[in-house]
């Protein structure tokens, strides 16, 4: 469960408040939606539920399953299973995508004092999970994100969480910028990934993303 | 992954600007009074018992040196060298001419032994190590051993220090020195050819593949004394070798001065690969101390066919000013540079090489990586030239970047002349940062910022890594994580 309560925050400088006193609820199972124009601090809220530095939370408190983010490092906070779909994912040219996914599955289980997933098994998660969103063995190979298309980077994005298991997990307008097909893809991964344990907060422009089936888009 | 992990591990274990390599010897030495004249340049070649030919080259290349201006046009700043404030020779006194291993000091064995670097034989043999690698160990101003030595014999490989091969093999030594870098080459390269102390002789015979790797490892060790090593190695028609060197230094406060000559010849068809690992001291963390490595090295693809590779991965020294080059003069010939040069601190590198194209159908190849961080400032500077007789040469280059934080700087200085219209030279360069938006990406997924920077780090090397000897690359991917310690948050 993620509760926000009274959340004030400011960007780094502290003149500019972008939040005023927010609160949210999001019980285990549940998807909750945030939609708003451009500018209105959607954005914020989930960098700030991930512990991005540029901000600074003036007031308030954010708990997730009662243990407080605020208090927690960026990567203490994934382990503690929050997971930021990006709506920019970053380029890390030089590392192959599968050592990225491997390091940061590992890291996570180190922190929460679990063993180190073997070879095969990871392996076989992966490729599992790659089949699912369309994404091909060779793309595993390349470089994280580096070269693919928008629609690629955002398929690779729930991949991640597929991997990660996260107890929530904030997509920050992971329908925006993608084609028809992409966007059922991704919707339908998204859609696998629900559970009662794991709740969502998905910030968007649409109703569409959490519907298996995508409106038809208008022709013009 | 897994030298990724132990790397972070190796790095939470040091503080800030440790420097592993920092301990010195105590032991009894013989040095040169302080200073540097033509009496200095006679007591080094009488020290060395050499014959009157070499001590003739040595005395031309002092008064040559004389007349001679230290070079302005790199891009370092340092205090003008007092080059009369040195010692120019400094042996450990128990070692006058070591028959075996056990007429070392046991203090210079002890020194090796910390610095990982085996010298019995038999403890090489018994070691975990699955390749056999022969060492030449120089201390200060001499070789103290040499191992597998009769080893290589058998397969007619020479490898021993450049005093033994003046005495021993003085023809190959005559024919060979100062061919690949004349005496008159440049101000360090010239000092260094009138007060050369010691360093490595390989000589490979015709069609020999040499059976395993060999090995120099340098170490400074006395205060305010220079290194000027020499290393030959000249590779027959045929032939293979691949060699490595690994140099470190004690923690001092004074700058110290390393100013070596490295010279290969490779003859028709032979191929030499050369690796180095470079991790002399690189000064504190407020830029105090530090070796100033001033180094010439050069390969010279003499014959038809012939490769000649240099590897190299710099993290130490405060500043490094060497451009490992390759003459193509036979048709057909290829040069190889891959370079990963790191700069922390207050160092500062220009560093990079020289392909000459000189015979048809020659080819080169250059990859260089560089990472600055803190305050260090980290240039490439590299020439491609062909001769207006080097039909089809080719060169591709790539010069990479990578800074980290926001003080430190990335320079590339690339200096193209083709003098025939059939040569083709590619160039790319790319600069990057390891941006707060990588890490935070990365430590969104979980990794803490020291593995998340090890993991770009690591990727950003990659293609330079895989060129080196395997037992070599794990070791040089944990101390560039080392050098990079503190660089973040």
């Amino acid at each position: 469960m993620l509760e926000i309560r009274n959340l004030h925050v400011a960007i780094e400088d502290g003149t500019k408040k972008i939040l005023n006193g927010l609160n949210l609820t999001i019980r285990d199972g549940e998807v909750a939606a945030i939609m708003g124009p451009n500018g209105s601090g959607k954005s914020t809220l989930s960098y700030v539920i991930a512990g991005k530095e540029d901000y600074e939370v003036l007031e308030g408190e954010i708990l997730l399953d009662g243990k407080n983010l605020l208090e927690m490092e960026p990567d203490e906070r994934a382990a503690a299973g929050v997971f930021l779909a990006f709506q920019y994912p970053l380029e890390i040219p030089g590392v192959a995508t599968m050592t990225f996914l491997k390091a940061a599955l590992n890291a996570q289980r180190k922190g929460r004092g679990e063993d180190e997933l073997t070879t095969p098994d990871f392996m076989r998660r992966v490729k599992a999970g790659a089949e699912k969103l369309g994404i091909p063995q060779d793309m595993l190979k390349r470089g994280l994100n580096v070269g693919f298309s928008g629609g690629e980077k955002k398929r690779m994005e729930i991949l991640q969480m597929a991997l990660l298991e996260p107890s929530i997990g904030i997509l920050d307008e992971t329908d925006s910028g993608l084609d028809i097909d992409a966007l059922k893809i991704v919707s339908e991964g998204v859609n696998a990934l629900r559970s009662a344990k794991r709740s969502f907060l998905v910030i968007t422009h649409y109703q569409r993303l959490l519907s298996s089936k995508p409106m038809a888009m208008p022709t013009i | 992954m897994v030298a990724v992990k132990e790397t972070v591990e190796q790095v939470k274990q040091l503080d800030v600007d440790q420097y592993k390599y920092g301990f010195t010897t105590d032991l009894e030495v013989d040095k040169a009074p302080k200073g540097l004249n033509e009496e200095i340049v006679r007591f080094i070649s009488a020290k060395k018992g050499e014959p009157q030919w070499m001590l003739d080259w040595r005395l031309d290349a002092y008064r040559r040196w004389k007349t001679m201006d230290e070079p302005q046009w790199a891009r370092v700043h340092y205090p003008k060298i007092d080059f009369n404030d040195s010692y120019y020779y400094a042996a450990p006194k128990k070692n006058a001419a070591p028959k075996t291993l056990d007429d070392v000091d046991p203090a210079i064995l002890d020194t090796y032994k910390k610095l990982g670097i085996p010298l019995r034989e038999q403890e090489i043999l018994a070691g975990v190590q699955t390749s056999k690698v022969a060492v030449d160990a120089v201390f200060d101003s001499v070789s103290v051993v040499t191992t597998f030595k009769e080893e290589l014999k058998k397969a007619g490989v020479i490898f021993c220090s450049i005093s033994e091969a003046i005495k021993d093999h003085p023809e190959l030594v005559k024919k060979y020195l100062g061919s690949v870098v004349p005496v008159t080459d440049n101000y360090y390269a010239t000092l260094n050819c009138a007060v050369f102390t010691d360093g490595s002789f390989v000589y490979i015979p015709e069609g020999v593949r040499c059976p395993m790797e060999l090995s120099t490892y340098f170490r400074i060790n006395e205060k305010n004394t220079g290194q000027f090593e020499r290393t030959l190695i000249i590779a027959e028609k045929g032939s293979y070798v691949s060699y490595l060197e690994g140099c470190t230094a004690p923690q001092r406060d004074e700058n110290q001065l390393h100013a070596a000559v490295v010279e290969l010849v490779a003859l028709d068809d032979a191929e030499i690969k050369y690796s180095t690992v470079q991790n002399w001291y690189p000064g504190d963390a407020d830029g105090k101390g530090g070796i100033y490595n001033f180094v010439t090295k050069r390969g010279d693809c003499r014959g038809a066919n012939s490769k000649i590779s240099w590897t190299q991965v710099e993290t130490g020294s405060a500043i490094t000013w060497k451009y490992p080059s390759c003459i193509l003069r036979g048709d057909n010939s290829r040069g190889e540079f891959y370079s990963i040069a790191v700069s922390n601190g207050y160092q500062q590198v220009d560093s990079g090489t020289k392909m000459i194209h000189l015979g048809k159908n020659t080819t080169s190849r250059i990859i260089s990586k560089g990472i600055s961080a803190g305050k260090s400032q980290n240039t490439y500077r590299g020439q491609v030239s062909a001769h207006r007789k080097a039909t089809n040469a080719r060169n591709f280059t790539n010069c990479d970047s990578l800074l980290i934080g926001e003080t430190c700087g990335a320079h590339t200085v690339p200096y193209l002349e083709s003098k025939n219209a059939s040569a083709v030279f590619e160039h790319e360069a790319t600069t990057s940062k390891i941006s707060e938006d990588q890490l935070f990406y990365c430590r969104q997924r979980g990794l803490s910022a020291e593995e998340a920077t090890a993991l770009i780090v690591n990727g950003f090397v990659k293609d330079v890594l895989q060129q080196l000897p395997m037992e070599f690359a794990v070791e040089a991917q944990k101390l560039i994580s080392i050098s990079l310690e503190g660089s973040v948050g």
